[in-house]
């Protein structure tokens, strides 16, 4: 079976523990305002790409993954559920620490056939980072043109699941940095018991270039890269909040 | 046993000199942290202000701020010269005083008196007429001998930065001998190896007696030299600091006698540490004054300084001595051999501050301490100042006392020396390979006037035909210039220090070099896999190429470029070892230009990958700018491919990253929740 695959990072780091093999997956039906790889967002083009050619890839460097593995991102990773399925199932033969880096959108507690093979992908992922955009659902659905409902059920999913997650959120001056909306994300994260990390994240602009490049407007035009050191803070925030969820005094 | 070596494990080294046996029986692997480590003291950091002070005024002053002009250096030739006497506590300058560079005229007298005009001052006369008229230069020497043709392919650069006109370098003393044995013992050995030369004076044995000779002459300067300090290296050092100043002053002894290409200082941390550690256990010593003591030879190995022209600063990108000091690896035994030297000498990068010189380089192996591994992480993000090479990889061709010269050349310390060979640019060649021998810059016949390269459009089979004889022919110059440059070099300007601190029987490595592999080697795949329309001047000289099509680049761990780059680099090794080499030298060959590939792109013209004329090539074995589209997983595959018993003087690839594509800054890692939440106290 194959994927439609962006592209590879063959020495991913940031993506996961250890060093990564890091496939982008093609297409997203997120319009996240602070996108850097909005050339992912089509869901046609790229290039399909065969399991079998991406262990193979993966297997011919594994000398250099010690206490890394592989990590699907994009794109929406969950818009390829059945190779992702595949992929995985090959990957954990082979003992490979496997990883998704997912915005949730695809899941809807409705859909109970994509909630059947969900069941069947959690077991083969060893973490799952979830990246949650806005806590608020209007602030969500202007920052990103989706609902975030479907995305803090699948966190719930998630917990219920007993699936290992970093929370990641990124932090956007004057838009995702309000102290107000971070305490509320801390709290509704206090209330998962699965989270081993949160990973907080500065935005940066080199993504703007790229809007450039392929015509499109870039909605966050003039504003500035967040302060790394006040992201340092803003984390601080979000972990008071699940302080305060879980009754925790220190 | 003798007094100084009390508390020492015995064995072969007493009998016999080996550094390396008494390293192994003595040595103490260090499994720690850096908790150990002491700051720099006072008198350290007052040095060091006057180092800065000094070298602010040497950057004033336009890069030099003294020049000997008058006399001669040797070994013996200056008196003691000091930053400040009081507080230094390992001496020794090249010269009368520290920032002055002497002048060593051996190499060739032109570039002696060029180095000192470019810099403002001007050699004496007399010294001038002595190495013009009475004492014939190593570089008088090989344009004595050169033919026309090694000439041609001089000027043309299709061979560049032959050590012809300066010192070769790459030859490491094995300088812990003098800390080991003293001076008296090693002339004593030397004397039992005259001795023991052949008694038919075929022209060999006649050198290898007048070699020995010399290296006993340099031994006692190197003795009286230690004196002029005050020091006594006649017998072996009695404590760490005795140790680290008789290993300095060897190494000394040849820089005051050579302006190598690159001096290196060998291995010397681990051996240093044995007597560190003895001191340490009978209370000689306390860890701060060891660390002092370290300081201050690193300090004076960065102020090393040599006499050298612009022209050679650009070839080299900057003025570098490449004090390599080779640290940790594993032993042939299976223990690791990190010490708590290994650890003072990184330290040096923190009571110091940063500094390319000595290049300090860790023999990397998976098996290294973890402590070790993690400290060397923290040093290398905090200096940017740490080289890594594959111990693994070469412990198995040389043990575990071989030590790195320059950047990647590795050599067993003491029993193994090099003769420098700079490189052939193979893009170049395969240019005057479509040619028939034309050189595409210059239109001058620099080749054999083969059949050139006809038609519209390149084919593959045809171009690797022409190709392959242009390499033949290059490689046969190329070794022949070669063995002209060492022969010369070994008469008019002997490494006498060095020599004296190595075995009577030396391997001789002949090293080779190639420039412009990944030019090359997409070149070629460009003529394979896409179409390569020449373009031909009014003339008919090919001087550019239009590339239709994609084709595969070496650097993306694809094997369709990746073979054609390991071809190339076993095609011209096979051929040079085709070659009668100047004293059986052993022949190898490296892809490592990590500056002069900026040099040798200038001199060559458009390449079939789309390289512009006069564009860099990428450093060593790198792929080209760029080009690697694939992450560096992918572009390193591709490198490591690359026949290390093909290439055994070294494949060099340079890396850059931007810190964050390196992982995540300390203070926004993802680190366990528990921890943020400060649920882990």
């Amino acid at each position: 079976m194959s994927g439609r695959i962006h592209s590879i990072e063959t020495f991913g780091t940031v993506d996961g523990p250890g060093v990564r093999f890091v496939i982008f997956v093609q297409g997203c039906p997120m319009r996240c305002a602070y996108c850097h790889n909005p050339d992912t967002w089509p869901m046609t083009g790229g290039k399909l790409m065969e399991v079998s050619e991406l262990i193979a890839e993966y297997k011919r460097n594994e000398s250099f993954y010690h206490g890394g593995g592989i990590t699907v991102t994009g794109g929406e990773p969950l818009m390829q559920v059945d190779f992702l399925i595949e992929l995985f199932t090959e990957a954990k033969k082979e003992g490979i620490h496997t990883c998704i880096d997912t915005s949730g959108i695809a899941f809807n507690k409705e859909n109970k056939a994509f909630i059947e093979k969900l069941d069947v992908l959690m077991p083969l992922t060893d973490l799952v980072m979830l990246d949650i955009k806005h806590i608020d659902p209007q602030k969500h659905l202007e920052l990103t043109e989706q609902k975030n409902e479907g995305i803090l059920d699948f966190a719930q999913y998630l917990s219920d699941k007993d699936v290992p997650v970093w929370i990641r959120h990124v932090v956007v001056p004057g838009l995702t940095d309000d102290d107000e909306y971070l305490h509320k994300l801390g709290y509704f994260i206090g209330g998962l018991k699965n989270v081993k990390a949160l990973d907080v994240l500065p935005y940066h602009t080199m993504g703007e270039a790229k809007y450039k490049n392929l015509g499109l407007e870039y909605k966050l035009a003039g504003v500035p890269a967040m302060d790394k050191n006040k992201v340092v803070e803003k984390k601080q925030v979000i972990l008071q909040g699940i302080r305060e969820r879980r009754n925790l005094v220190l | 046993m003798r007094p100084e070596w009390n508390d020492f494990v015995g064995g072969k080294w007493c009998e016999e000199i080996n550094v390396r046996d008494f390293i192994q029986k003595n040595y103490t692997p260090y499994d720690g942290d850096d908790t150990f480590l002491a700051g720099a003291t006072q008198n350290t950091k007052d040095l060091w202000a006057q180092v800065l002070d000094l070298s602010k005024k040497e950057r004033e002053a336009g890069g030099v701020l003294d020049m000997d002009t008058k006399v001669i250096s040797t070994i013996t030739s200056h008196g003691p010269g000091y930053l400040d006497k009081s507080k230094e506590t390992i001496v020794g300058f090249q010269t009368d005083k520290p920032f002055k560079r002497s002048m060593q005229p051996y190499g060739g007298i032109r570039m002696a008196e060029k180095a000192c005009e470019d810099n403002g001052y001007k050699v004496d006369p007399e010294i001038s007429e002595f190495f013009s008229v009475h004492r014939k230069t190593h570089n008088a020497g090989c344009f004595d001998a050169y033919n026309s043709e090694m000439r041609a392919c001089r000027s043309s650069h299709v061979i560049t930065g032959l050590p012809d006109a300066y010192g070769r370098g790459r030859i490491i003393g094995d300088y812990r001998r003098i800390a080991l044995y003293g001076i008296d013992r090693l002339i004593e050995d030397k004397l039992e190896q005259k001795d023991s030369t052949g008694r038919v004076m075929t022209d060999d044995v006649i050198r290898l007696r007048e070699e020995i000779s010399e290296q006993i002459v340099a031994l006692k300067m190197m003795k009286e030299m230690a004196a002029s300090y005050g020091c006594d290296i006649s017998r072996p050092a009695t404590n760490v600091q005795e140790a680290i100043q008789a290993t300095y002053f060897g190494y000394l002894s040849a820089v005051k006698e050579q302006n190598g290409a690159a001096m290196s200082l060998g291995r010397t941390s681990t051996f240093l540490d044995v007597y560190a550690q003895r001191d340490l256990a009978n209370g000689t010593f306390t860890e701060e004054q060891i660390q002092e003591f370290v300081d201050h030879f690193i300090m004076k190995l960065r102020l090393i300084k040599f006499a050298r022209t612009p022209e050679y600063n650009q070839l080299f990108a900057g003025d570098p001595v490449w004090v390599t000091e080779s640290l940790a690896g594993v032993g042939i035994d299976g223990r690791h051999m990190v010490t708590k030297m290994s650890f003072r000498y990184l330290n040096t990068l923190t009571n110091l501050g940063a500094s390319p010189e000595p290049n300090l380089t860790v023999l990397w192996s998976t098996r290294l301490p973890m402590n070790f591994k993690k400290y060397c992480a923290k040093m290398s993000i905090q200096s940017s100042s740490i080289q890594y090479e594959n111990d693994d990889l070469m412990r198995v061709t040389h043990g575990d006392d071989y030590g790195i010269a320059c950047c990647v050349s590795s050599m067993v310390i003491g029993k193994q020396m090099q003769f420098f060979g700079a490189r052939a640019n193979l893009a170049k060649c395969l240019l005057y390979s479509l040619n028939g021998g034309v050189d595409e810059v210059t239109r001058k016949q620099v080749g054999p006037k083969y059949r050139k390269v006809e038609g519209d459009v390149l084919n593959y089979d045809d171009v690797m035909e022409k190709f392959t004889d242009m390499m033949e022919w290059l490689a046969d110059v190329y070794v022949n210039t070669l063995n002209v440059i060492h022969y010369m070099h070994d008469k008019y300007c002997y490494e006498r220090a060095q020599m004296a601190l190595h075995d009577r029987d030396v391997l001789r490595y002949f090293a080779t070099g190639i420039a412009g592999l990944s030019v090359v080697t997409d070149s070629l795949s460009a003529i394979k896999y896409a179409t390569v329309k020449p373009i031909r001047d009014e003339e008919g000289i090919i001087v550019d190429f239009e590339t239709t099509g994609d084709f595969p680049k070496y650097g993306n761990d694809d094997d369709r470029a990746d073979d054609i780059a390991k071809n190339l680099v076993k095609t011209f090794m096979t051929m040079i070892r085709r070659h009668h080499t100047y004293r059986d030298g052993f022949p190898t060959m490296s892809v490592l230009t990590i500056t002069s590939n900026v040099t040798y792109g200038k001199a060559t013209g458009n390449t079939p990958d789309g390289r512009k004329k006069g564009q860099p090539f990428a450093p060593g074995a790198n792929p080209m700018h760029g080009r690697d589209t694939h992450g560096a997983v992918a572009s390193l595959s591709s490198v490591a491919k690359l026949p290390f018993n093909h290439s055994q003087d070294g494949i060099s690839n340079t890396f850059t990253i931007i810190p964050g594509a390196l992982g995540k800054e300390d203070q926004i890692f993802a680190s366990d929740l528990d921890i943020d939440l400060g649920l882990d106290k």
